[in-house]
């Protein structure tokens, strides 16, 4: 399946207190937390994002706290996936459990301006700026991850080893 | 080929015999933690598997810690869920207000962390118990719903800095000056899916306490896990509190390390980090004139007796600035009472600063001290990016315990010196 939108750009070190502010952590709800996505990076964010849009950012993305919170507001919020120079190690890890597509290309984080159109395909990593003609390559994923990600995220993989009594 | 600590606990944790950096494992966890933030929402995916009971009813510790005692309602729903799922599971380990403490100081001090384990927790700073030897690493709340079910988590091995810290600390200089400096160095992203092997001479001259602030903070340069490995200050600290085994690892001397970074501490001052990024370090005599409303005293980083003796020793006999507000949170309910015996409560209160039951609070933007618009804190915990206390227009200063102490009473970044 691929990935098409038009794309925000955000800047290095986005943390997942400007993702989502502990201030609205007393629910996680995903349509509650929607309402407040990136908003201390940018406070009009979560009026003007559509569904499918796609988050472009530099370095680092989604360092600080381990809150699912901040993958999950990103997901209700309609963002079809989020392309950075690098990810910091928790939310990756997070972005692949819950099922939120996720490219690192320091390539792709510059080179894209923000309103660019691109289309994405998950499988190869491929990210193509519809805008500009040009294609970018993001690190492809792990075996293991791709598994992961094919099962519909952690919670699936696992609910097969447990039917399988593997657990 | 020799394996670090980190390759070695990763391994014995897998069942092979050895690992490499890079390698994807299955890890067999031993204690999987959560608070009232991040466990109601691992236990509502756990319960989309339909298993009646978790992997080890021991091995899993429920803290609620964040909005407790409880802010308002919606937290008060969250703390009860939190409570519930522990009866529902007949979960060992769940802490309620008045017998809890901040998790990463509470963990510790009851031993349910030891040497050698293989610890995850729904928190990015559970990377804190590496000071005692142990893997330790933050994940998410699908992690802990997965670990709770099957008592495995994957990893991928990190590879391994190795820090060395030379010298003698000079006086006022902590575990967090030295933990700040060293993020100041390699950056928010230094040590990105790495871990942070710390050692030298003044690591093996440092408090637990000390050592617990550095693991604390390695996330903040984007590590994997901070470690240590353990020596007799350790074991000190882990005998008289094991109800269990545990097993004492040690790197290789010709273990691989992606880095060495060497450090000379005798030269290195008191360090604060600047808004809005932990790794905007300077050395607190180049601070120039900040003046501050509040100062925090407390957090998983800086909650813990050395840190409140310290501030006590600064604060003893004066005043907090009558512009400052100055709240100090011991992290646990024993270092609470230990406070009150040696009369660092009464020397804080006294001094005309807050003194709160262990709460996460004001750490994390929560309560129990929020910043106004254009507010400026120094605080002794570990995140200072936008909006991290309260208004996203105000600042957050990281510093240590002295520093912060001696700012409550200047009502400016200030350094010991300049108060006593
Ligand atoms: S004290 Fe702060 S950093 Fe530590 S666990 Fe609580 S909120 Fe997180």
């Amino acid at each position: 399946m691929k990935l098409y939108g038009k794309t925000w750009k955000f800047g290095n070190d986005v943390d997942t207190d400007a993702i989502i502010p502990a201030r609205y952590l007393s629910t996680s709800d995903p349509a509650e937390l929607a309402k407040h996505c990136m908003e201390d990076a940018d406070p009009s964010f979560p009026q003007k994002v559509q569904p499918g849009d796609i988050i472009v950012a530099g370095k680092n993305f989604g360092c600080g706290s381990s809150r699912e919170h901040a993958p999950i507001a990103i997901k209700a919020a309609g963002v079809g996936a989020v392309i950075a120079a690098s990810f910091a190690r928790i939310f990756y890890r997070n972005a692949i459990n819950i099922g939120l597509p996720i490219f690192e290309s320091p390539e792709a984080a510059e080179a894209i301006q923000e309103g660019d159109v691109v289309q994405l395909d998950p499988a190869t990593g491929t990210v193509h700026n519809v805008s500009r003609g040009e294609t970018y390559q993001a690190t492809p994923f792990p075996e293991f991850m791709r598994k992961l990600m094919e099962a519909g995220g952690l919670m699936a993989y696992v609910a097969e080893r447990v039917k399988k009594g593997g657990a | 080929m020799g394996m670090t600590i980190t390759e070695k606990i990763l391994a014995d944790h897998a069942g092979l015999d050895g690992v490499e950096p890079g390698q994807l494992i299955n890890a067999r966890v031993d204690v999987v933690l959560g608070n009232d933030i991040t466990a109601p929402l691992a236990f509502k995916e756990f319960e989309q598997l339909g298993l009646d009971r978790v992997f080890d009813r021991d091995k899993i510790v429920l803290v609620p810690d964040h909005f407790t005692p409880n802010k308002d309602i919606k937290s008060a729903e969250q703390a009860r869920a939190l409570k519930e799922y522990a009866r529902r599971y007949q979960i060992t380990n769940y802490f309620e207000v008045g017998r809890m403490g901040i998790e990463h100081c509470l963990l510790p001090e009851k031993g349910l962390v030891l040497p050698g384990d293989v610890v995850i927790g729904a928190d990015s700073h559970t990377c804190t118990y590496g000071a005692l030897g142990a893997f330790a690493t933050g994940v998410g709340s699908t992690d802990m719903a997965a670990a709770m079910a099957t008592g495995e988590v994957w990893f991928k091995v990190p590879e391994t800095i190795k820090l060395v810290y030379h010298g003698k600390l000079p006086r006022w200089v902590s575990g967090k000056d030295l933990i700040l400096h060293t993020i100041g160095l390699i950056g928010v992203d230094g040590a990105r899916y790495m871990a942070m092997e710390f050692t030298g001479e003044a690591i093996d001259n440092l408090s637990m306490d000390g050592r617990f602030t550095m693991a604390n903070m390695a996330i903040e340069a984007g590590g994997k896990n901070g470690i240590i490995a353990p020596d007799e200050t350790t074991l000190q600290y882990v005998r008289e509190r094991a109800g269990r085994e545990y097993k004492v690892y040690q790197s290789d001397p010709d273990a691989r390390y992606a880095r060495v970074i060497e450090i000379d501490v005798s030269k290195l001052e008191p360090v604060v980090s600047f808004p809005h990024l932990p790794e905007n370090t300077r050395f607190v005599s180049q601070a120039g004139h900040v003046d501050i409303h509040q100062v925090v005293i407390g957090s998983c980083t800086n909650g813990r007796m050395e840190d409140l003796r310290v501030a006590a020793e600064i604060l003893k006999g004066k005043k907090v600035h009558p512009d400052v507000r100055a709240i100090i949170i011991p992290g646990t309910q024993a270092i609470y009472m230990q406070a009150i015996k040696e009369g660092l409560v009464e020397i804080f209160v006294e001094a005309g600063a807050a003194v709160s039951t262990p709460t996460c609070g004001p750490c994390l933007g929560g309560h129990m001290g929020i910043l106004a618009k254009g507010e400026r804190a120094v605080a002794t915990t570990n995140r200072n990016f936008v909006g991290r206390m309260g208004h996203p227009e105000s600042e957050v200063y990281l510093a240590s315990p002295a520093v912060a102490a001696a700012t409550a009473i200047a009502g400016r970044i200030a350094g010991p010196g300049e108060v006593l």
